[in-house]
């Protein structure tokens, strides 16, 4: 099928600054439609600056990154946002003066009108959320709060998730069901880029793996190659 | 005649009366202060100035135009909100990413040059403006006569701060506002136009120094000066409410105006000091404000 194959997020030889540093050196990177890609890596390899490079929460930018063909270097972050992107970012970014419903109501809608779930569906998938929506945001668990940041990002008809660190200190009864949830929306046709420590979490979800070391990409693979790989992951993520 | 710890009951509501008057213009400036603190990170030493060219505005507009006080309550702040905008997207747009103290520096120097032009162009001595024709006189409540126009400066203001913190707290349009103050890049990633709602900010914020200017243009008279004689009190009033929090900074300005009122009954002398003695309590028992936040 000619849409699989199409290119919805394509990084060509990106380089990123935070003021005078150098994080990321020629990253390049192709997502497809309907994927779930995985990068992996150590603490400071320049995953969470790929994901930020995209939305251009960084300082400079060099190189090329284009999302459904649109180069997106130069257009301000809220234009980028509006070519579908949903972000969830490694510290959750829940907004502790709004409600836990204020925050899933805040994000404006960026995909087609319609596209994303509605507030019933979204409850039905995160019953928690329903219980506590009158909460403080940041009052919420730990576990709750991914949820919710995940939760609002899916109300938008984004269909490009770049989700951070997602599992990231979680109890794994609450790993299993964020697992489910991307399983689901990977059956849905979303387009999913995770950072990901959690190996183990990824795999299983994941169609293709991107390795990352110093700002650069180390290794890239397909799920089947996984087993032959091992080897190798484990000297790059040492574990 | 009934008296209040040996004072006439009317000359004790009529110093509270002030004092809410004056109450009233503390906490609309403080309010836009706060909110525009909040979302820009900018201490905005020019919003006496603003308050100055909305009470000019009306003048202005009466003078030059024939427009009545009711056409200047509206045109007025507008025109005010607009030069903000202007400001806003000229000079204020580049500071962002230093240290508050550049904002806190410009701004300054803006109510400088403004106060300066001013004061070149109109004198020191002030224009009168009059009551509109509507609210001159009093009503007689009994115990005191109430003068109408400072009862509807009171209203007035109330209305105003209570629909904006209304807006801020309870709407859709308010929680971009709220979570824009806490995590600005996050609220844009999202896709809400931060840069235009800044710019939209600090020229609703001004827009109400402005709006409060034409409400103390026929009590005070029309003076270049004005801006800068309520803009330390008015800080002060912030300091002690503390930044950022919008019930606090109403609360505040309006109770520190009756504060300073009963002063004048009580202890004439302090009535003007009274304010900053409370700063420096309050500074020591709570840092952060009666109403603000922990950081």
């Amino acid at each position: 099928m000619a849409a699989a194959d199409k290119a919805v997020l394509e990084i060509r030889d990106l380089h990123a600054y935070y003021g005078e540093s150098h994080i990321l050196h020629g990253v390049n990177l192709t997502v497809r439609e309907g994927e779930v890609v995985t990068l992996l890596g150590r603490n400071g390899a320049g995953r969470t600056t790929t994901l930020k490079s995209i939305l251009g929460l960084v300082g400079e930018r060099r190189g090329s990154i284009r999302i459904h063909g649109t180069e997106v270097l130069g257009m301000a972050t809220h234009k980028v946002a509006h070519l579908g992107l949903g972000y969830c970012p490694e510290e959750r970014g829940i907004f502790s003066s709004l409600t836990a419903e204020e925050n899933l109501l805040m994000p404006p809608p960026v995909g087609k009108a319609g596209a994303g779930m509605s507030v019933d569906e979204i409850y039905a998938m995160f019953p928690n959320l329903k219980e506590r929506r009158n909460s403080q945001g940041t009052r919420l668990s730990g576990g709750e709060q991914q949820m919710l940041a995940m939760a609002r990002i899916l109300r938008t008809g984004a269909n490009i998730l770049l989700l951070d660190e997602i599992t990231e200190g979680l109890a794994p009864v609450i790993v299993q069901t964020l697992g489910r949830v991307i399983g689901q929306l990977k059956e849905r046709g979303y387009t999913i880029v995770l950072v990901e420590q959690n190996f183990r979490f990824a795999a299983p979800l994941a169609d293709r793996h991107y390795v990352m070391e110093h700002g650069r990409i180390a290794e890239t693979f397909a799920a089947s190659e996984l087993e032959a790989k091992m080897d190798m992951l484990h000297e790059y993520l040492g574990v | 005649m009934t008296e209040i710890f040996g004072i006439p009951l009317q000359a004790f509501m009529s110093q509270i009366l002030l004092g809410l008057v004056n109450g009233s213009f503390y906490a609309m400036l403080s309010l836009g202060l706060a909110v525009i603190f909040g979302l820009l990170n900018i201490v905005n030493f020019a919003h006496g100035t603003f308050y100055m060219l909305g009470a000019f505005g009306a003048w202005l507009l009466l003078t030059y135009a024939g427009l009545s006080y009711w056409w200047a309550l509206v045109l007025s702040p507008i025109c005010v909100g607009v030069i903000g905008v202007v400001v806003e997207k000229t000079m204020l747009r580049w500071l962002y990413k230093l240290d508050h103290l550049y904002g806190l520096l410009l701004t300054f120097g803006l109510a400088l040059v403004l106060e300066g032009l001013f004061r070149q162009q109109f004198g020191v001595s002030g224009q009168p403006y009059q009551v509109p024709d509507l609210l001159k006189g009093a009503t007689n409540l009994g115990f005191m006569f109430l003068p109408n126009y400072r009862a509807f400066v009171v209203v007035a203001s109330i209305v105003v701060c209570l629909a904006t913190w209304y807006v801020i707290e309870k709407t859709k349009l308010g929680a971009y506002l709220r979570a824009g103050t806490e995590n600005p890049k996050l609220v844009q990633a999202f896709g809400v136009n931060v840069p235009r709602m800044i710019t939209l900010t600090y020229g609703f914020g001004v827009a109400l120094a402005g709006f409060a200017g034409v409400l103390a243009a026929p009590i005070l008279q029309v003076n270049p000066l004005m801006g800068s004689n309520i803009i330390i009190v008015v800080f002060a009033v912030v300091v002690i409410g503390g930044m950022g929090s919008i019930l606090g900074s109403i609360l505040t300005g309006l109770g520190l105006g009756v504060i300073e009122g009963l002063t004048k009954v009580f202890y004439p002398e302090a009535s003007s000091t009274v304010v900053f003695v409370i700063m420096a309590i309050v500074l020591l028992v709570r840092p952060a404000g009666l109403f603000g936040k922990e950081k």
